[in-house]
This record gives structure tokens, sequence and C-alpha cells, in this order.
């Protein structure tokens, strides 16, 4: 554990939620593909309850981190650890990295090796949920399908892997029955409800997102990885997003991971914002230690490194806030 | 906008550009219209159609039409027909006229009544239900109805509604794998052989009768579509389909070559005949018009077929139905619209896709086993790659996914074939010499690109979703994914 964190700013890490009790360790995490070199020993934490935000320039390597958090890839080098409930000892992660087994759970506690576990077996087991980029939806299921498919595994042990549900056993229509009430509360929430029997082609892009993430969470996941889910939206629908974001992390009591390039969504709803560039950490802390940073603003404007503190006293000259976060943003749509 | 794109002194822009921005200026900001070039009166643009489509029917026929070459004493006879090549012309000549006066060229066509009035308020009479309720009571009550109307060709027609249903249970097991799931599988037969040799061998080496060996047989056929599923799994597309292909092609030549196991292309004889709960539909004393008192007629037999291959393909049919509505079901139509987003929301894609095959698979071997039951005989020549062809057929020509189209796909293709055998009316037409034999898998081509031409997507090409919160919306082909290898 004291492995992962590295003090970068003046944030008193040792006091942050993600080092007391982190729901994800990222621990030394190398990904290569043949020559390049996409993740450099990166290391952070996700800390349980939080939204983390990772940012950087474009080609920093944060799709890949969320690939090999998410199972898509397998990292070259390094250990993802997922925990779940009362918090883990150190020893009993090495003691588990020491077996070759994938997790080991008792209850609602348990320790999960990601990086040994197959993309499904993450989310149906660890709980890590994601939504993707370019938007991945059954285009030709209905809004309230996509919902349905996202149960599976809940509702194919419930229909006794369809024995149950072919003989249409009561105890099966009670389960469907149940989920198709869970999809419409979730429908309900985004406000997709009208919608819920078109198919999810039809949505526009900002409805196509939430429905996304509301699928996502439709299998109840622990942590949710989100890869620009501001991505397209207008002013309104990033609003909208932003107090989903919100009521996913308070009300339902999931831990956010996303990728998100709409600053004024990261510095709005993040507690927690973790800064690659060309795969490596350049920054973490909260979002006014970031902001703040001269190296995080050297990469976004693409400055050498001599130069970051010139670029430093520049900001500390005029409004420090208002002019970094303009800039960072527009230097990163450009 | 205005302010932004003012040119500076700088970059003052000349020739062309200074023109089209003047032509900007002058339309305000209203998107580019080109003067329409004038057009031609409805009439006379068909009349051009017309020339343009008789010249190249023409060009395409010049040599068919007007030599003919018939064997004839030292060499060929050639004789000139002439007026046949200007007959045709004129067919095609009249027949683009009137597509493109009436129909292409017309601003109210006369075929805007078939179009299904998009907007309209009223709820959508359920002619699909409907129609399927009505195939079904025809389905039950066929063979009275044979009997009381057709009684001469009784026997004939009979035999080849069982034919048909065996190919509606055939594409109802795969529309599983290919309309759902949506893997392209062009080796289905294969389950089909291994159920009809599964029921054989067990039945003439275990003295075992039909309905012990039928479930065997579609759990043997279960159990190759996962041996075959298992090293598909990874492939996609194009590659998908050839892996299947080579899959049914190793079945068939297995059994061609096992001489020892499957009689080789001598094929497995003595395969019993199925019995009514031990009844044989023999002539004996114990057969079963001796039971029941009645006189023996061998029509017996295949009205108990039919009454079987029609219960096996109900059963499919509900199957699937209901497997739709479970979850198997809805994770094999998204496994079709995206694998990717399924692994992300925790679904164990191999499962899906073995269970997919296997069901498939297994509903093949119900329909092989009956196979061999119904003929006595089986050898590997029933079950050639065009087995698998004619069958994917019936799944795309009905609509991929879509139940009811692949019984109005294999009436069709299998009735109308047979239909073709027995037209007389068109030696009426094409002259005393005319054998419409010979010309009905040229009629039965030029029927398939027709409906490829005005429904790609198949005859019934709506999807219905398997949940509905309020009201079921159908959902059209273009949303629809068609899944790998498409």
């Amino acid at each position: 554990m004291s492995s992962t964190m590295h003090d970068t700013n003046d944030t008193p890490a040792a006091h942050a939620r993600w080092t007391e009790d982190p729901v994800l360790t990222v621990e030394h995490l190398t990904m290569r593909f043949g020559g390049l070199v996409a993740i450099d020993d990166l290391s952070f934490s996700v800390g349980r309850g939080d939204i983390t935000a990772l940012i950087g320039p474009n080609g920093a390597g944060k799709t890949t981190v969320f690939n090999c958090v998410t199972g898509f890839y397998k990292p070259t080098e390094g250990r993802i650890v997922l925990r779940r409930g009362k918090k883990p000892t150190d020893a009993s992660i090495a003691d588990l990295t020491k077996t070759g087994q994938q997790y080991s759970r008792e209850g609602e506690n348990g320790i999960y090796l990601l990086e040994r576990m197959n993309d499904f077996r993450i989310t149906a087991t660890a709980g890590v949920a994601r939504t993707f980029q370019n938007i991945r939806l059954f285009g030709g299921m209905t809004v309230l399908e996509n919902l349905l498919v996202a149960q599976h595994n809940h509702l194919m042990r419930a229909s006794g892997f369809s024995i149950a549900g072919l003989l249409g056993l009561p105890n099966w229509r009670r389960e469907a029955k149940r989920a198709k009430d869970k999809a419409v509360a979730w429908l309900d929430r985004i406000s997709l409800l009208d919608r819920a029997d078109d198919p999810a082609a039809d949505l526009s892009y900002g409805d196509q997102r939430r429905l996304e993430i509301a699928r996502a969470m439709c299998t109840d996941p622990r942590l949710l990885c989100l890869d620009e889910p501001a991505a397209g939206l207008n002013p309104r629908e990033s609003a909208e997003l932003n107090d989903l974001l919100r009521s996913i992390r308070d009300r339902d009591g999931v831990s956010v991971l996303l990728i998100e390039h709409d600053m004024g969504v990261v510095m709005e709803i993040s507690d927690h914002i973790v800064v690659l560039d060309y795969g490596k950490k350049i920054a973490d802390g909260d979002s006014r230690a970031v902001r703040d940073d001269p190296k995080v603003i050297a990469a976004y404007l693409g400055v050498d490194d001599e130069e970051v503190y010139e670029v430093e006293e520049d900001l500390h000259r005029d409004d420090p806030q208002a002019a970094s976060m303009k800039t960072m943003s527009e230097g990163d749509q450009a | 906008m205005e302010t932004t794109n003012q040119p500076t002194a700088s970059n003052r822009p000349e020739g062309a550009e200074l023109e089209s921005e003047a032509r900007r200026d002058a339309m305000q900001g209203e998107p580019p219209f080109t003067e329409a070039p004038p057009e031609d009166s409805r009439f006379v643009r068909s009349l051009k159609e017309a020339g343009i489509t008789a010249a190249l029917v023409g060009a395409l026929t010049v040599f068919f039409f007007i030599f003919r070459t018939d064997i004839g004493s030292g060499g060929l006879d050639l004789t000139l027909r002439p007026e046949l090549w200007l007959v045709w012309m004129g067919i095609a000549f009249g027949a683009r006229f009137l597509l493109s006066y009436f129909i292409f060229r017309a601003e109210e066509p006369i075929t805007r009544y078939f179009k299904r009035p998009s907007a309209s308020r009223r709820k959508p009479l359920p002619i699909g239900k409907i129609f399927g309720v009505a195939m079904l009571i025809v389905a039950i009550f066929l063979p009275v109805l044979l009997d009381t109307f057709l009684p001469r060709q009784n026997r004939y027609l009979l035999d080849l509604s069982i034919l048909i249903l065996t190919y509606v249970m055939l594409g109802w097991g795969l529309n599983i794998v290919v309309g759902l799931a949506g893997l392209l599988d062009l080796g289905y037969v294969a389950f089909y052989a291994v159920g009809a040799y599964s029921f054989a061998l067990l039945s003439t080496n275990f003295d075992l009768g039909f309905w012990v060996c039928l479930p065997m047989a579609g759990l043997f056929a279960a159990l190759w579509g996962i041996m075959l599923g298992f090293p598909v799994l990874r492939l996609r597309g194009d590659y998908l389909a050839i892996v299947t292909l080579a899959f049914g092609e190793i079945i068939r030549v297995v059994l061609l070559n096992w001489y020892e196991f499957t009689g080789g292309p001598n094929g497995l004889l003595g395969i019993p005949k199925p019995t009514l709960f031990g009844l044989e539909f023999s002539r004996g004393d114990d057969g079963f018009a001796a039971y029941f008192g009645i006189d023996y007629d061998p029509i017996q037999r295949f009205v108990f077929l039919y009454y079987i291959i029609l219960a096996l393909a109900l059963l499919t049919n509900f199957v699937t139905m209901r497997m739709r509505k479970l979850p198997v079901g809805r994770a094999w139509e998204a496994l079709r619209e995206d694998e990717i987003a399924c692994r992300a929301l925790g679904i164990n894609t191999v499962n899906v896709k073995l269970s997919a095959f296997a069901t498939g698979a297994m509903f093949g071997g119900f329909a092989g086993s009956f196979f061999a039951t119904r003929q006595g005989f089986i050898s590997p020549e029933s079950f050639t790659f065009i087995e698998s062809a004619i069958i994917l057929a019936i799944v795309v020509l009905g609509g991929l996914g879509s139940q009811l189209g692949v019984v109005i796909a294999s009436v069709v293709m299998i009735g109308g074939i047979e239909l073709l055998r027995n037209l007389t009316v068109l030696e009426a037409v094409f002259g005393a010499g005319f054998d419409p034999t010979q010309y009905r898998m040229l009629i039965f081509g030029l029927a398939m690109v027709a409906i490829m031409v005005w429904k790609p997507r198949g005859l019934i090409s709506t999807r219905i979703p398997s949940v509905f919160y309020k009201e079921k919306k159908k959902i059209g082909a273009d949303l629809v994914s068609q899944g790998e290898g498409h």
C-alpha cells in the first residue's frame, strides 16, 4: 500500500480518503504494445465513495488504464486490487498475490486481483462496470431490454439456467418482475421512462450516454468506470450528468472512476483527480491541488519542463483558477 | 458568423473563391441550391427508360434468342428466330414502360396503398399474429382437409407437407444460431446428420425405438454443437462461416468413409418406424388399425408422421419463443448486437455462444432423427452442403430472427419448387414442349433475387421486443444488427 502513493503536491495525502480507504489500487501498472509503452509504472488509488477523475492530454493512456482495470487488456506488469467491504490488510493482499488465486471473498468482504481476471468476470464477480467512449448500446433492442441484459447473471441464476424459466416457475416470475421493476426505476431516474419501449439506437446522443450509465449500474457494481461520459453533451445535459453521477455516489454508494475531457465536469464533481501524461502520473490530488499544479498546466499546453515555472508565474499573476481552467479545456479540445 | 468569416486584407479571396463567396452572400445563409435541369414529361421519361431496358434485354439475349442450334445430320442445324428476340424486347419495353409510368415516375404511384401508413394513430391490426394462428389451425387440420378436398393427391401432398415441416423445424433451429445469436453457421446440416445417424445406429444396434432415441439423438447433436462451438468461439465474420462450412463437410466425409460404423456410401437400412405407444402402423393383427378396429390404410402412417413432425416443430417454436424472453435468449440477441458490450456487462460470452450452438444443434438433431425414421434409410448423400444452404436461405429469406418468416419461406421454397413441377398451365403459355421442371431452378433463383431486391432483410424483417413496459413496438430492421458474418 505504502508504495502506491507518491505524493506529488502539497495535499496532505496521508489524510485523503483515497489513501485511507481505497476501493481500487493500481500498483506499478505497465502496459506495453510491442515497443510502445502506453503506461509506464503507474500507481494510484480510487477512494471508496469518491468520484475520481482520470485526466490527461490525448494519447496519455487513460483509456488503456481503463481497459486494464476492466480486463479488456492484460497488463504487462503491475497489480490492480479491488477491495470490497471491510478494509483488508496489506498482508492479506500480499498473501492472496502469492497464492495465485484471482480473488478471496468472505461474505461481503473481498479482495480481487483484477489483472488476473477476465473482462466479464471482473464485472460479474468483482463488481466493476464500465461504459465506452463510443457508446456501445444494444441498438436494436429496446431501452428496457438493454437494462435487463445488464442483469443477466442474476436473472440466469433466478431462471435456473433457463430450466425454471422454461417451465415458468413462480420463483422465476417473481425475479423477472423484480428485474423489470429495477430497470423501470433506473429509467425513471434518468428520465427515460417514456422511451422505455423504443429501440436504444433511436435515442438522442445525450440519452444514450445516460442509458449506458444506467445499464452499467444495473450490474450492481461497486466501482463504476466511465469513459468520457460528458463527450458530446450540451451544457444542460452535462449538468444532468453531474447530478446523476453525484446521486450514484451518494445514493447508491458506488465509487466512480471517470475519464473526462470536459474540465467543467471534472472540476465540479471530482473528489480526486489523477493526471496522466505519456503513460505516467504527473499529478494526483483534489481539484484545487491539480488545477494549480504547474506540471499539469504544462502538459496541457505542451510546454517544455524548463518553461513550466514561467507558466506558473504567469498564472499567479492574474486570476489563477479561471485562467488555467480555460486554457486547459481549450488546449485539450484543440 | 458574419464577423469571423469576413476576409481581411491579408487573405483576400480571388477568382473562383470570390465567385463562390458572392454566391453565398446572395443566398444569405440559405443552403446552396443548384438549378434543376429542365425535366422531361412523365411520358417521355418513361419511354426513355423503357427504351434503355429494351436495348439492354436485346443486347443480352441476342445470341440466345436469335440463334438456335439443334443437333442435325452431319453437325448442327442453325435456325434463326428473330421474331422471338423482338417479342422479348417488346415485352421488356412494355413492362418497363408500365412500371415507370405508373410507379417509378408517377406522382401518386399505384402501389401507394401497399405502403403502411406510418404515422397512423390507430393501433395496427396484428396481421402477423392472425396469420400465424390461421396457419397453425390449417396445419393442425391439414390431414382432414386434404382427405376431404383432395383425396386423390392426399398421400403426395401429405408427404410434401411433412417435408416442408421438416424444413420449418430446421429453419427454426438454425434461426436460434443465425437469427438470434447472429453467428453465421454454414454447416447446420452436420447436426441434422448427427441426429439421423444417432437414431439409426442406436435403433439398429441396440434395438431401441423412436421415442427413446429421439431425446438421445437431440442430446448427441447438442454435444456436437458444443464441440463445434469451442473452436469457433473466437472467430468472427467470414472466418466463422468458413469453419462451420468445413465442419459440415467433415461430418459428411467421416460418415462416408467410416465404413465399419456407418455403412459408408451404402448408408444404413432398416431404421424402425415410430410407434404410437407400441402400436405399429402395419397391416398385422397387432397394428394400429386392428387395435382400433378400423380398416388398414397406408395413409394412417403418413398422418401419424405428419403429426409427429408438427409436434416437434411446434416444440421448437415454443422453446425458442420462450427462450427469447429468458435471460439466455436476451443474451443471444445482445451478443448479436454487440459482443464487447456483453462482456462489459459481465456476460460470459463463451457460455452464451455455446448455448446457442447447442440449442440450435439439438433441434437439428431432433429433425434428423425424424428424417431417419421417415425415410427408413439414410446415407451421407442426404447431408450435403446444399441442404445447409437451403436451410440458411430459408432463414435469410424469411427474415433473420422471425419465426413466421421461416414458415413462409419454407412453404415458398420447398413447396414452391414442388409446385412448379406440376404447373401444366405454363405449357399453354410457352407451348406444348415446355417442361416447367427444367426451369424451376431458374424461376426459383429469380424469385430469390426479387425478394432480396425488395426485401433485403427478409420477408419479415422487424424485430419484436422480448419485453415491454407500456406498448410493444416493432423495431425496424435498419436498427437491428445482423451479427457476425453478414
